[in-house]
Order: C-alpha cells, then structure tokens, then sequence
C-alpha cells in the first residue's frame, strides 16, 4: 500500500453499492414476513458474562459497548413487543482477522413459538435470498465429528481426543494447556468445519456449549443450539431460547467461575435481563448472523475487509 | 527473555520454537464466536526454510528469536568463512558456506549485504538487489551485433555465470540483478 492511501475504502466503490442492496433486501425480507426493526442501545451499564467475549468499555461513562444486541432485544420480547429483528454494529475486543473485526455488523433476529428447526428454516430463506438458492445440509455437532473421522464428542475422553487431534494430517501441534472444552474447540475449527459442506447447518451443540440455549428435552447433555457455517466459516449462531431465569442466573455465575479461574475480569450480570426473564419470556427462537461474513460470501469476497468501507486498520 | 503475545503476531514477525529460529509467513486468527480463539500461523524455518503449520491458544505468548536483520559490509572469503562487518561497531562476523549458500556468488568485497544474525551469529546473508561486476571470461560475440537480441555466457569476476548480450566483452563491467540473476546493462562510470 502506498503510505496515505489508508484514507481510501478498503472495500471496493461496487462492493459497498452491493451491500446497501443487501442491506434493504433483508429490510423487505423481514417486512413481508412482519418482523418488525428495533433500535437498542450500543452502550450500556453491563457487558457480558461470556468467557469467550471480551467487551470493550467506554472510559468515561464505564458502560460497555454492547457484543450482541442480544440482551436488550429479549427484554423487548419480555415486554411484549413479539417477532423483531435489528441490524446493528457490535463489537467485540481483540478480535482481528481475516473474518473478524472488533466492530462489526450484526443481523439479529428473534421468533415467538418457532422451535429450532422453524428458525433454521427461515433462514434457510434468508441465505436464499442473499446468496441464491442452495440446500443447507443438517448436521448434529456429533454427526458433524463422525463425518471428520473423530471421536464422539459427547463420550470420548480427553486422552482419545487428543490422539485423534496428533493423529490428524495437518495437525499442528496442539497449544498447550489444552482442556476438554479447548480441545473440542479446537478439533473443530481446525479439523470439522474445514470438512464441512459448502452450506450446513450443525445443530445439538453439546450442553456445556449451550450458552444461553435451551437444553434439549429429550437428552440433557444436548442443547438446542444451531450455527450456519458457510465455506467452513462460521457465519451465524441460533437458539431455542433458554426463558428461566433460574437456569441462566446459574449459567451466568458458571461463566463468572471460569473467568474468576483464567484470571480475565469478572462482569456483573445483566441484572435487567434477569429481571425481564422473571417478569416472563414468552417461548421463542432467535439467531444472530455475522452480516459482514455473510456479505463477503455475496460478494465472491475472501475476507471481510473487501465489504467492509474502513474495517479497524483504518477506521 | 522477550515473548510475544499472539495479538502481535504479523507476518515476518521472528519466533523462537522447539529451539529454533521461523519467520511467520501468515497469521490466521481463528475463533468460534463461543468459544476458545487461536491463532492458525504459517511459519518458516529460517536454517532450513522448510514452513510448518503452528496453532496457539490466542493470549499465550511465544517466545521471540533472537534473530536481528543488519547491513553489514562484505570483507572476503577465506575458504571457509565469508567474512562481514558491521559498519558502526567495525565488529567483524564470519559467515558459513551454508549461511550464504548460492548468494556467495554475487559478493563483491566492500558490497553492503543484509546479514539476518541470529544468537549474534550470521544466519543467512542476501546481497544487494543490484551488483557491478567485471567481465571475466565470455567467449568474443559477433561485431556490431547489437540487434538480433541473442545472448550468450559470461563468467563474472565473482564466479557467476550469466546470460549476456552478444556484444559484451571480457573486461566490460555490467549491472546485474540479482534476485532473478539476470543482466540489467553496462554500468556506466
């Protein structure tokens, strides 16, 4: 890059065109199917438990620049407000590559009465829409680790999975301190989604992994959590949503545990959520899809930077 | 002793692993949205070249190769050792046949070569992109053939043989390119 030529777009002049299509095509896809958009606050007083996430905060009011709108829509759906969806920035600290930047834009919507399935489907219909017509195939996570030739994920022990991990052809050496959960992980993204067909669904994520999903009523070591993976990439995440407020404060204070045990900052629970978890969530599906991943695929792209107008080098 | 932390990993970017020196080719950050992020890199091996495949957790720190890349003037070639010296400190380094490898071809002395050092020991030596050498041997072309665009060998006053016009003649000094080993043109004096 010549030196001060960074003011210019790292995407194209025809791929941020292409995106504003994108964008009001997915306005009148949720407008015939009457979702309606909600605006929630960027900033607000709690971050998230999630010990995978680091938020970022703003100094001078100490409020945390919202991961996901996640939280505020549930408390409008707690509410009353029914079927809505939101188009939004989120940020996430720390997080660059060629599918990450810390901010990023994020398509999140949720579904009153719909199961798992029902959600998938419809956003079956919303990949359709953007990309052009394809089937989806589904997969169980533990579907997903047999078709890859590696142990079941649900039994195997830590011994058996970290052979299967050597024993893989690219396998790179493992990192170290390497525990079920990170070994999972890692077979994975290095070993399972690489395998994946070009678009898949994998569904039933074991239930340590629930995150804020409901578990699955016909086998508790299941939750009912879906992600759409596109060329290997994961492009959105869903869940049969966990309404008992009961079940997600102890899920909140596991999360506080993990990071108080790794030494990362311990964040206050979102005590609003809980509060309109209490009032009553009516039963309701919801899937957040990573718009700019999602874009990038659209546009033929090879990394997000190529949709994106000045991603974090040169905001 | 100094480490990096994966988020700064970048290409080119010197690591010290299971004891030896690499060079990162490609950093690929890796993360499922709920769960651990890694860092996928490329890595070259810089005695053997050869690039291998690392994963790291993201947040765990590596430790940095004490690899220093530096301009050093070339001295002369005992036989053995390829001799260089830094131009500030006047401090000398003797290179190996196997640090300069296939490149000790283009070293004229008093020439400045970037000398990658690592342990302070000279591990690979690259000489300027560009080198005037003298004519040492080519076998006299056609007169007056300026045109026809044929070449033939010449051997240069370091030992290279390269591909030259047909109107070269032993004793003419001439800009050669090193990276693709080509001839540029007589240097003008």
């Amino acid at each position: 890059m010549v030196a001060g030529a960074d003011w210019r777009p790292s995407a194209s002049l025809q791929a941020l065109r292409q995106r504003a299509g994108w964008r009001a095509r997915l306005r009148r896809f949720f407008d015939q199917r009457g979702v309606i958009e909600v605006d929630t606050p960027l900033l607000a007083a709690t971050g998230v438990t999630d010990p995978a996430i680091d938020c970022l905060q703003e100094s001078a009011s100490g409020y945390w620049l919202q991961s996901s709108p996640e939280y505020a829509m549930k408390r409008l759906i707690a509410a009353g407000l029914g079927d809505c969806y939101q188009i939004t920035p989120a940020f996430r600290a720390g997080e660059l590559g060629r599918w990450h930047n810390p901010e990023f834009t994020l398509l999140e919507w949720y579904r009153l009465g719909y199961s798992a399935d029902d959600l998938m489907d419809e956003l079956t219909a919303l990949t359709d829409c953007l990309l052009g017509p394809a089937p989806i195939r589904r997969y169980t996570y533990q579907a997903a680790f047999e078709a890859a030739g590696l142990p079941d994920p649900l039994t195997a022990s830590i011994d058996q999975l970290t052979a299967a991990a050597r024993t893989r052809p690219a396998a790179c050496p493992l990192p170290s301190g390497t525990d079920h959960r990170v070994l999972l992980d890692w077979l994975f993204s290095q070993v399972v989604a690489p395998q994946l067909p070009v678009r898949c669904f994998v569904t039933h994520y074991p239930a340590d992994q629930a995150v804020l999903a409901r578990l699955d009523p016909a086998d508790s070591r299941l939750a009912e959590r879906f992600e759409l993976f596109i060329g290997g990439v994961e492009m959105a995440n869903g869940f049969r949503e966990l309404t008992d407020a009961r079940a997600l404060r102890e899920r909140f204070e596991a999360d506080q545990a993990v990071r108080r045990a790794r030494g990362q900052p311990v964040m206050a629970i979102d005590e609003r959520l809980l509060a309109a978890m209490t009032a009553g969530m009516p039963d309701c599906a919801g899937v957040a899809v990573g718009l700019d991943r999602m874009f990038a695929r659209a546009a033929g792209a090879e990394s997000i930077a190529e949709v994106i107008a000045f991603p974090w080098t040169r905001a | 002793m100094a480490t990096y932390s994966t988020n700064q990993f970048k290409s080119g970017l010197k690591l010290l692993l299971d004891g030896e020196p690499y060079s990162i080719v490609e950093n690929e950050f890796v993360k499922p949205g709920k769960g651990q992020a890694f860092n996928r890199v490329k890595v070259r091996n810089l005695k053997t070249g050869k690039v291998i495949d690392r994963t790291f957790k993201s947040g765990e720190s590596v430790e940095a190769a004490d690899v220093m890349e530096t301009e050093m003037q070339y001295l002369y070639n005992d036989g053995e050792f390829y001799y260089f010296m830094a131009p500030e400190t006047f401090e000398q380094h003797a290179a190996p046949e196997a640090a300069v490898g296939d490149n000790g071809k283009w070293l004229k002395e008093q020439d400045t070569c970037n000398v990658t050092l690592y342990n302070g020991e000279p591990l690979s030596v690259e000489p300027p992109p560009h080198v005037t050498l003298a004519v040492s041997q080519t076998d006299p072309g056609m007169k007056g053939d300026t045109s026809s665009g044929g070449s033939k060998p010449a051997t240069l006053e370091t030992g290279a043989v390269v591909q030259v016009p047909l109107f070269i003649q032993e004793g003419e000094i001439l800009k050669v390119d090193t990276r693709s080993g080509e001839y540029v043109s007589r240097a003008k004096d």
